[in-house]
């Protein structure tokens, strides 16, 4: 017999909980267990960083698209097709050579779905939550990330509605480069700004 | 309120410890605990404002001891019990027992990407003009209420300076308690890491919040 189910009596408590939740909704008629299927799915594997990459290599690649998504993120990004929920009201904020932008949540964990997908642990946990705002280049050392004391750091504490993309300065050596080969160099961490964008020689990609 | 969720500044809880390649997923029941949290919320009984003020009521020892998706089946729990879905008696049998309230609309498996592109945007128009505009001095008022804020501690009663001027908001201090969306202008307001964190800060340290504007006053 296939075992590709779980066993209740197998579950950590809390499993058993939430599945209890579903149990008892889906009884009442209130949720539809198929409902959360697609919703996992996307999550999974449809919505995630390579949205965000992609708006920020168009943004090195295009003068234009720069320009409009640093004055109107929300609807450069939608041109892109990456809309939707935790993403209805966008900002785009620059990295420059004098300005580093570090983007946190300290009240709770509002973070930009639609172009880098559900958020890590450590962005909703604690420890980033409570140092970004008092000791950010502490945090950064952490990423393995040191910017020279001069370097001005911006956080951006996510308090209302607006979700925030950070767009790192294109690496020195990628001119030429392709959209898609330039959103390679896009980590989801540069869009948090716990990172830079990674140099050419990162990527082991053939010319 | 002055909640477990309010974590600017505080200390003590250690490295952040970045996992390396993580997964969306930790355990098989956090993907059903989202879709669960969404497919309730989709119900259309609470607001976002709402279900973040369940949250932050966890008691702080709860709310610290708990993962994110923890966290959010636990407010889901106190959500269903306010809004007369789920009973104590439900939960306690893990059955479907009593009556659930009639839900304004059920969320199917094939409407699901429509609803996740369209979100809920939140901005509403505003009859009034704006009280500020960008490079107004302005200083957050020292406002401890006990229900829902989007103010944090650290930010209060500091003096920062309008950087831009958004949309009207539905305002969440009064959302999340049923109490009308009252939207008001946003604002992007920033501060020297000195007026918040005093001596000792990080003199290249610039920290901003979106503040409601009556969460501000002229400097």
């Amino acid at each position: 017999m296939s075992h590709d189910h779980d066993h209740d009596n197998e579950l950590d408590p809390f499993a058993a909980r939430v599945r209890a939740l579903e149990t008892i909704l889906t009884r009442k008629g209130l949720i539809e267990p198929a409902a959360i299927d697609v919703i996992v799915d996307t999550y999974e594997t449809k919505i995630g960083p390579r949205n965000g990459a992609k708006v920020v290599a168009k943004a090195w690649s295009d003068p234009d698209y720069a320009d409009w998504l640093k004055r109107d993120a929300t609807a450069a990004i939608e041109s892109l097709s990456y809309t939707g929920r935790q993403g209805e009201h966008m900002q785009a904020v620059f990295n420059t050579e004098e300005t580093h932008n570090l983007v946190v949540c300290t009240l709770c964990s509002c973070y930009p779905w639609s172009v880098l997908g559900l958020p890590p642990v450590w962005y909703k946990a604690p420890p980033y939550r409570s140092r970004a705002v008092i000791d950010p280049r502490g945090v950064l050392e952490e990423f393995g990330l040191t910017l020279p004391a001069s370097t001005k750091i911006r956080v951006w504490d996510s308090t209302a509605e607006l979700r925030y993309l950070v767009v790192s300065m294109r690496p020195a050596g990628t001119e030429g480069w392709s959209e898609e080969r330039l959103a390679e160099l896009v980590s989801r961490d540069a869009m948090i700004g716990t990172a830079l964008a990674r140099e050419p020689q990162q990527t082991r990609r053939p010319a | 309120m002055n909640g477990p969720q309010d974590l600017g500044g505080q200390m003590g809880f250690g490295p952040v410890a970045p996992e390396t390649d993580e997964p969306y997923f930790h355990a098989a029941w956090e993907r059903r605990a989202l879709g669960v949290t969404l497919c309730a919320g989709a119900m259309g009984a609470w607001t976002i404002d709402e279900s973040r003020h369940a949250r932050e009521s966890l008691h702080p020892a709860d709310y610290y001891s708990s993962s994110y998706y923890q966290i959010w089946i636990k407010a889901l729990e106190t959500l269903l019990k306010r809004h007369g879905f789920v009973s104590e008696r439900d939960l306690e049998a893990g059955e479907a027992i009593d009556k659930a309230a009639p839900p304004k609309r059920i969320l199917k498996a094939e409407n699901v990407p429509a609803v996740l592109a369209k979100g809920s945007p939140c901005n509403r128009p505003m009859a009034v003009p704006a009280r500020f505009k960008p490079g107004d001095a302005v200083r957050t008022k020292n406002l401890n209420p006990t229900g829902h804020t989007r103010l944090p501690r650290y930010a209060r009663g500091r003096q920062g300076r309008i950087e831009a001027v958004h949309d009207g908001f539905v305002f969440p201090d009064s959302n999340a308690h049923g109490q009308g969306e009252s939207p008001q202008w946003v604002y992007t307001v920033v501060f020297d890491g000195a007026e918040i964190w005093g001596e000792g800060a990080d003199p290249a340290l610039v920290v901003s919040i979106d503040a409601w504007e009556s969460y501000l006053e002229p400097a």
